[in-house]
């Protein structure tokens, strides 16, 4: 290169061309995204955050928590199973026939031709889908897409596991007064966690004439001071907040499964 | 192309011209490296003890964390950087600095935008994007900043004696393009009132941590290896031509990269960003080709001085790439991902090569520009020996203690804790390390405030003897 003009047009083409790549490209793909339809639903997801869970994602960021925790699974693929809902007319055929097909951990294909067999032998099938990889049992029930940060600002997708994976938080643990206790002091309700408590976001007073309808209510063997309660400031309720409101339990068309029905 | 110097006087004077523009930017980036690693190691001593902070928010892990990060990167490496790029260019163009006052002010100006940034992380107020952490008000006072100092580096280029161009012209020009775009985009789509929508945000700040830590960290700190490499050696860069062919496939592959594998993003992000990972090797043979055949067989011993460092931080480029292209490989990515692994590469980039390869040319530079020798010769062996004993200790044991924690992550019978505290074993022993770095960055800031006060001292001196002196003659004559 024989002059600085042409130093200026090597990094203008090199760096203009990633620029339309991942910045352009990225904001024409998604940053017009709206709310999709759960599969086999009329409803939308994901639905807005109100209130406490949205100011809680600012706690959540100004606390650098994205720093050990991140809020994305990952997904290998989907395996279908083959379920018999209904015998139908014969019984015994069907059920022989079941008897010697493999059912279970199949492709799309092999599940089809499965549900056709039982299917013209007068039983009725149900295909379910359910998404594979090390992440699906312990983090959630399917990988995380982009729909699923449709409405975080700032988006934290953290890029380290020091921590557990956040993405289905709401969902693994719902309940509110567990949440509080977590941030307050992690070991009593998780045993062998790393995590540095978070005291500062609570206080510890004295009891006054009647407890505080907010005070965490802590498992057996946990001592707070006589007298006293632990009752969570703003911001540990809005953190707690939002960590429930945490679920990607929808099926969407791009990251399928069948949920599973919990029936009354 | 070895760069040409005169041993004419000029070179003196050329030097006395960047003093004043260097002393300010490398003596805030030598406190900033030492707040960094000090607020580093403090955030790390969580993992030794959990409830260290509790009951204090300023210094929480997450904060402190993104504090000292964004002080080694802002507050450290791209102060150095352009101080050394500013004096490169000037003994290149054999022309004294043009404007030299412009940098010394933006130098400030960048500084107190540190400043600001870092209270601003610590009291919760980041913008919460990784690498870009700083709010507005500070990103504001750094790119201007940033673009007056480009003013001044850019106008000493143009003065210069002969119109061809050295390798290190390329590299250097190419990162003071590349940072004030870079850093405007993050800025314009993620810190605005109206940022993009969704999970563009991260795309957007993965392509901008990639540009800056990787790429822009590369072309500064190559730019200076090639400078100092063949004038240590005493022979030409081995070859210009392999060096622009380096050159120019480094800008090409290197800024698609940083899109991690597991991402939440379109498929076709994290491919490209793998397809050009791993075609980045190609470039990092060339650079190591380059190296090898401008030392290689010099004959020159470097004696723990700059030449040392300088070699130490070029072969550590080569490690850091190595591990980037690792981490974008899918079969690999599915261990190393959400692990140490990680933040061992990019402490292994900005502390490895960065931090090493700067400090090695802030000792060549600073005698000459300030005109004395340095107070503490003795600390520029013994920092060097600290620093690669300690940034070893520090990155490896992040990267050995990633790998082990990826294993058990990987498994599906395993227990999620047991991850955490395989990785907890090496944290402790990697904080070691960084103790010594520490220790390394406090000579380092010995070394450039012992000097600044004595130049300092002796302005001071010679405006109390410029007072004194015209009395004294009055008196004579009366």
């Amino acid at each position: 290169m024989k002059n600085g003009f042409s130093v200026f047009l090597a990094a203008l083409v090199a760096l203009g061309l990633s620029w339309c790549g991942f910045v352009l490209g990225s904001v024409k793909q998604l940053g017009t995204a709206k709310q999709e339809s759960i599969l086999n639903s009329s409803d939308t997801y994901p639905l807005q955050p109100t209130g406490n869970a949205t100011l809680g994602l600012q706690v959540y960021r100004a606390n650098g928590c994205a720093a050990c925790h991140t809020e994305q699974v990952r997904q290998d693929g989907v395996v279908c199973d083959v379920v018999l809902t209904a015998a139908g007319k014969n019984p015994t055929v069907v059920s022989n026939l079941v008897s010697t097909l493999k059912l279970t951990g199949l492709t799309k294909d092999e599940a089809d031709a499965a549900s056709d067999k039982i299917t013209d032998a007068g039983g009725k099938v149900e295909i379910q889908i359910n998404a594979t990889g090390v992440d699906i049992p312990r983090w959630g029930v399917r990988r995380s897409v982009a729909a699923d940060y449709l409405y975080d600002n700032p988006v934290q997708l953290g890029s380290l596991r020091a921590g557990p994976d956040l993405a289905n938080v709401g969902a693994r643990f719902p309940d509110l007064n567990w949440q509080l206790v977590h941030l307050y002091a992690p070991q009593t309700v998780a045993t062998n966690s790393a995590m540095p408590p978070f005291r500062f976001l609570f206080e510890v007073s004295k009891i006054g004439e009647a407890p505080s309808p907010d005070a965490l209510k802590f498992p057996q063997g946990f001592a707070v001071p006589s007298g006293c309660e632990v009752v969570p400031l703003p911001e540990a309720k809005q953190l707690a907040a939002y960590l429930l409101s945490l679920k990607a339990d929808a099926p969407l068309y791009e990251a399928p499964f069948t949920p599973v029905m919990t029936k009354p | 192309m070895k760069p040409t110097e005169t041993t004419d006087s000029s070179t003196s004077e050329i030097d006395a011209s960047c003093r004043v523009p260097l002393l300010a930017l490398f003596g805030g980036a030598a406190l900033w490296l030492v707040v960094g690693l000090a607020l580093s190691l403090a955030a790390i001593m969580t993992f030794h003890k959990p409830d260290l902070f509790a009951d204090c928010p300023f210094l929480t892990y997450g904060r402190a964390q993104a504090a000292a990060n964004d002080l080694l990167l802002y507050g450290f490496c791209i102060p150095a950087g352009l101080g050394v790029m500013l004096w490169i260019f000037a003994r290149l163009s054999q022309a004294q600095l043009v404007l030299p006052l412009v940098p010394a002010v933006a130098a400030n100006l960048w500084h107190l935008g540190v400043l600001i940034g870092t209270v601003a992380v610590l009291i919760g107020d980041s913008t919460g994007f990784a690498w870009l952490e700083f709010p507005r008000g500070s990103s504001v006072l750094l790119f201007a900043a940033f673009l007056l100092i480009a003013v001044s580096a850019v106008a000493t280029f143009g003065a210069r004696q002969k119109s061809e161009l050295y390798p290190s012209h390329w590299f250097l020009l190419a990162a003071l393009f590349w940072f004030p775009w870079i850093y405007s985009t993050a800025n314009l789509f993620l810190t605005t009132h109206h940022p993009v929508r969704g999970v563009a945000q991260a795309a957007i700040d993965y392509w901008f941590a990639n540009n800056l830590v990787f790429v822009w960290l590369a072309l500064v700190g190559l730019g200076t290896a090639f400078y100092f490499l063949p004038k240590h050696a005493g022979r030409p860069l081995q070859s210009h031509y392999l060096a622009l062919f380096a050159f120019w496939t480094l800008i090409l592959f290197g800024t698609w990269c940083g899109i991690p594998q597991g991402a939440p993003l379109p498929a076709w992000m994290p491919a490209a960003s793998a397809v050009a990972a791993s075609l980045l090797i190609v470039p990092l043979i060339v650079i190591a080709v380059i190296a090898c055949k401008t030392v290689c067989g010099a004959n020159v011993s470097c004696k723990g001085g700059p030449f040392c460092y300088i070699k130490f931080g070029t072969a550590a480029f080569v490690l850091s790439a190595l591990m980037l292209i690792a981490e974008s490989c899918p079969r690999f990515s599915r261990v190393t991902e959400f692990t140490w692994f990680g933040p061992a590469q990019v402490q292994w980039q900005i502390l490895g090569f960065f931090a090493i390869v700067m400090s090695g040319a802030i000792y060549e530079i600073l005698p000459g520009v300030m005109g004395f020798a340095l107070p503490f010769p003795k600390f520029v062996r013994v920092q060097h020996w600290l620093f690669m004993v300690g940034i070893v200790l520090w990155a490896g044991s992040l990267a050995v203690g990633g790998l082990e924690q990826g294993m058990r992550l990987d498994d599906p019978q395993g227990l999620f804790a047991d991850s955490t505290h395989v990785a907890l074993v090496f944290l402790r022993a990697g904080s070691t390390g960084l103790l010594f770095i520490l220790l390394g960055s406090l000579l380092l800031a010995a070394n450039i405030f012992a000097m600044t006060f004595r130049w300092k001292l002796a302005l001071f001196k010679r405006m109390i003897a410029y007072i004194k002196s015209p009395l004294e003659t009055g008196e004579v004559k009366s």
